[in-house]
């Protein structure tokens, strides 16, 4: 049965594609932030090399493998090059499959930019590209089809409502094979490293949320019940976060921090992804508060160990997705959700379905990813020399500066650009 | 008086170097400066520029006759990358110092206070 579009349906959709592209950016600057002011625009950069590269991968292929049809572990090549994606809506939905195409790309955009976090201001943008071209095919869409696409995992009934599955549990368990292989930052555990602008992680923080209501509030696909849970939901569960993580920072250093604050509110959200359309309002304040532990206990044992899993997407990503998708075997509700129930409300089986997810996907993206870029590094340099991790990534990999003053800066004209690497007063 | 002027990005590894020799009293500017290195080309939207002046920490540091060599060597040990643009170091005469606590001159103002 082919339903007809939805106008209402549609409009909200194409409001919300545009919502989560908008996170990709945010992420950026969230990320941007967070590293030293020599490597802004190369990790700003990484976000934007997720919008393009995933893009084309997700036209090509991606998207097939993902959502054309119902095998159990990978789509088919039916609409590889968008082939047969127009006006008509897919089946079960009220929306043109070309808004659905568009809305589940920018899911896989900012997965990819995730990933990013865990080997910022060291690892080559060549490389990288390479990397996010592959990884948005053999780990994104794969897991996109088990869990939203017909694949193994919804078909067995695990829920999954946005995306704990291929966004969060897949970028935060990639971001931790990706960080081993990568490798630590050479000054990481000798110098401070210190975020160079608060304010933009604010600013990310805020924006990403932003967007995350057409994250949540999308993953619906429509204007009904479901999606207008997910978007209050997503009100309520990072504020909860919020609360509870002041009071783990006051505890531990007499203060609540913004930058705490503006990780509380990514985790916040991250949680609430998977179980927004699932559980009550009420249920979903208490996964805020509880949810707020392992992720606040883990950044702060992860600065204590070797590994440089730099942005901690891990913490914030992975083990909060992961909490979030457990969440919804212990307290989904059919009165709310209309699908099913969870150990809670009687129905033990629910919970089994979460737990056969949060094994599943962990292991295949730390797998792949680990695989992947030990394939990559074989061909070529994954990491910048120490000489040019020490000068800075935006000057060696883009050749520009985030905070450029013009002193000094002298205007080659077009037919100089043969003659340059001269020093200065020399002949001009 | 030593000046020493270095790579930003070897300031941590003076800093180490400096606090090993237990030398405690110095102020860090950045400056901007040129010596015989290549310069930088960026590009910004077609416009191409050749960076001529590069960031560079100075570092001064008043201290007493004893201490000159030991300072020369931390900053020599700290900024040394062996790539052209290392910086350097001068060494000149200074005349009167005066701690503004005390009024402490001389000798006596470089002197670190033991606490």
């Amino acid at each position: 049965m082919i339903a007809a579009i939805d106008t209402g349906d549609t409009a909200w959709m194409l409001m919300a594609t545009a919502l989560v592209l908008l996170m990709t950016p945010a992420l950026g600057l969230f990320y941007a932030g967070l590293v030293r002011s020599k490597n802004t625009l190369n990790t700003f950069m990484m976000c934007v090399a997720a919008i393009a590269v995933a893009t084309v991968t997700w036209a090509a292929v991606g998207y097939s493998l993902a959502f054309d049809g119902d095998g159990a572990l990978i789509g088919g090549l039916g609409n590889a090059f968008m082939s047969g994606v127009d006006f008509a809506p897919r089946e079960g939905s009220t929306i043109p499959e070309l808004v659905f195409f568009a809305f589940q790309a920018t899911f896989c955009i900012i997965t990819v930019a995730l990933i990013s976090g865990a080997v910022v201001e060291r690892m080559r943008f060549g490389p990288f590209l390479l990397f996010s071209a592959l990884w948005s095919v053999l780990v994104y869409a794969v897991l996109a089809h088990w869990a939203f696409g017909g694949g193994w995992l919804i078909a067995g009934g695990t829920l999954d409502f946005a995306g704990g599955v291929p966004v969060e549990m897949a970028s935060g368990f990639s971001a931790l094979a990706a960080a081993l292989v990568v490798g630590a930052r050479k000054d990481y555990g000798r110098q401070a490293l210190l975020p160079h602008n608060a304010m933009y992680v604010l600013l990310g923080a805020g924006l990403l949320w932003f967007g995350w209501f057409g994250f949540n509030g999308g993953s619906g696909f429509s204007t009904g019940d479901p999606s207008v849970l997910a978007f209050t939901n997503t009100l309520l569960c990072p504020a909860t976060t919020l609360v509870v993580w002041f009071a783990l920072d006051a505890i531990r250093g007499r203060r609540a921090t913004a930058i705490g604050a503006a990780t509380a509110i990514i985790v916040g959200c991250v949680l609430i992804t998977p179980a927004g359309g699932f559980i009550s309002p009420g249920w979903a304040m208490l996964l805020g508060a509880l949810g707020a532990l392992p992720s606040w206990a883990i950044i702060a044992w992860r600065t204590r160990t070797r590994v440089d899993e730099t942005l901690d997407v891990l913490a914030a990503h992975g083990t909060a997705g992961l909490l979030g998708i457990l969440f919804i075997g212990f307290f989904a509700q059919e009165s709310w959700n209309g699908v099913s129930d969870g150990l809670f409300y009687g129905n033990s089986a629910q919970l089994w379905d979460q737990v056969l997810a949060v094994l599943a996907a962990p292991t295949y993206a730390f797998v792949m990813t680990f695989v992947l870029l030990k394939v990559i590094g074989a061909i070529m340099p994954l990491r910048v020399t120490d000489r040019e991790e020490a000068t800075g990534m935006d000057v060696t990999q883009h050749g520009e500066e985030a905070y450029v003053t013009g002193e000094g800066a002298i205007l080659l004209l077009p037919d100089d650009h043969e003659k340059v690497v001269l020093p200065v007063g020399d002949s001009r | 008086m030593v000046i020493g002027i270095v790579r930003p990005e070897q300031a941590n590894q003076v800093l180490e170097a400096l606090h090993r020799a237990d030398i405690r009293g110095f102020s860090m500017s950045r400056v901007q400066g040129h010596g015989g290195e290549m310069d930088r080309v960026e590009t910004y939207r077609g416009t191409t520029v050749q960076m001529g002046l590069s960031d560079k920490i100075r570092f001064e540091l008043a201290v007493s006759d004893d201490f000159v060599d030991k300072t020369v060597e931390a900053l020599c040990e700290g900024g040394r990358t062996g790539e052209v643009g290392d910086g350097k170091i001068f060494v000149v005469p200074l005349e009167r110092a005066v701690r503004i606590r005390t009024g402490d001159s001389d000798e006596g103002a470089v002197t670190p206070v033991g606490k």
